[in-house]
């Protein structure tokens, strides 16, 4: 079947400017993992590794702005050299939050359509809220596991990865009334169906999608 | 039964002890999946950085319920990072201790704490024995020419 969703992803991709060659099969994800607890570090780069993906862990808000470039010190090395295709931050850490540095990274004209992961031990529905509206892509519950980086990475590489299409909002493990898509959805992110789907959930956002059926 | 076999045995029994018992959960067994040849020390690295930020926080716990005038916030905070580490690595029973740990720190109750950081010290050297007779296991059966199996 061929797919309306697939022309549309790619009409998409090319209106924002995003390169999907950036995150094309024959490409590493490069992710950057944010945590202050040494032993999640030590997990969350082993969970993305043993995916295929490239790391870098840094165990602050305040390092990921630096490595980033965007501390206000001057960098030398220009975005294109990073290549970060995906954020994933832990929430509570000292100092500056996980929120605070999605804040930062969604503030950035050069970095804003990074995808943002939250990692949370806690379930609170008005933080999740908070993380969501301020642009997370996702926010999942600790402890990480391999099928979350799984999901995760397959939604990313799907080429869903700007702000009209941010409909993959899983809130929890558990089911509630927030989440906008059953996992088993998001898993099929390269059907039609599913591209429909998003663009049904997006009202405000975007041009509905027309598919053939 | 030869020499490997009845290794063999004996981890899947000890292992299944392990979980039946609560020490360890579920996300152990997603730590098992981590490790590779790529990496295949992964387990035994990921348990000792758990067990050293666990005394490191333990005596942090330990110094603040000291003080005349507790800092039950200091406190809390340790016991989240400990309950924190411990749910990564599937350390079940440490996790629990921490969350009884957190709600005596949110009723500021200094003796609730200090009972609370006693059971923790002593679940932290139960498991570290249990780990280690794992961990022995495991070597003897790859020294002895076997491969470790999948945890269940």
């Amino acid at each position: 079947m061929a797919t309306a969703g697939e022309i549309l992803r790619r009409s998409l991709t090319e209106e924002i400017g995003f390169s999907k060659e950036s995150v094309s099969g024959s490409e590493e994800l490069h992710v950057l993992a944010v945590d202050d607890s040494f032993v999640d570090r030590k997990v969350i780069e082993r969970l993305l590794k043993i995916s295929s993906c490239r790391v870098t862990v840094v165990e602050s808000g305040t390092r990921a702005l630096q490595y980033l470039g965007l501390d206000g010190e001057k960098s030398s090395v220009g975005f294109n050299d990073l290549k970060i295709n995906l954020i994933m931050t832990d929430y509570s850490m000292p100092g500056m939050t996980g929120y605070e540095l999605l804040k930062k990274i969604k503030e950035s004209s050069t970095f804003r359509e990074i995808p943002v992961v939250i990692m949370s031990s806690e379930n609170i529905l008005t933080r999740i809220d908070r993380c969501l509206e301020e642009g997370a892509e996702e926010y999942i519950l600790k402890p990480v596991k391999l099928s979350d980086v799984k999901r995760i990475k397959d939604v990313i590489m799907g080429g869903e990865v700007e702000e009209k299409n941010r409909g993959v909002r899983k809130r929890g493990r558990e089911d509630s009334i927030y989440s906008l898509l059953s996992p088993s959805l998001v898993q099929s992110s390269s059907s039609p169906a599913f591209d429909f789907l998003t663009s049904e959930l997006q009202s405000s956002k975007r041009p509905k999608l027309q598919t053939r059926d | 039964m030869d020499l490997l076999s009845q290794l063999q045995r004996q981890l899947a029994d000890f292992t299944a002890s392990l979980y039946r018992e609560g020490f360890v959960d579920d996300q152990f067994t997603q730590l098992q999946k981590l490790q590779d040849e790529s990496s295949p020390e992964f387990v035994v690295e990921v348990v000792s950085l758990f067990f050293e930020d666990c005394e490191k926080l333990v005596n942090n716990m330990a110094k603040a319920l000291e003080q005349q005038v507790v800092d039950f916030k200091q406190v809390d905070s340790h016991v989240h990072q400990l309950k924190g580490s411990s749910s990564s690595i599937g350390a079940a029973r440490i996790k629990n201790v921490c969350i009884a740990f957190k709600t005596f720190c949110e009723a500021q109750n200094r003796e609730g704490c200090l009972r609370c950081l006693q059971q923790v010290n002593h679940e932290h050297a139960q498991l570290k024995t249990n780990l280690q007779t794992l961990f022995t296991l495991e070597r003897q059966i790859v020294a002895n020419g076997g491969s470790i199996p999948a945890m269940q």
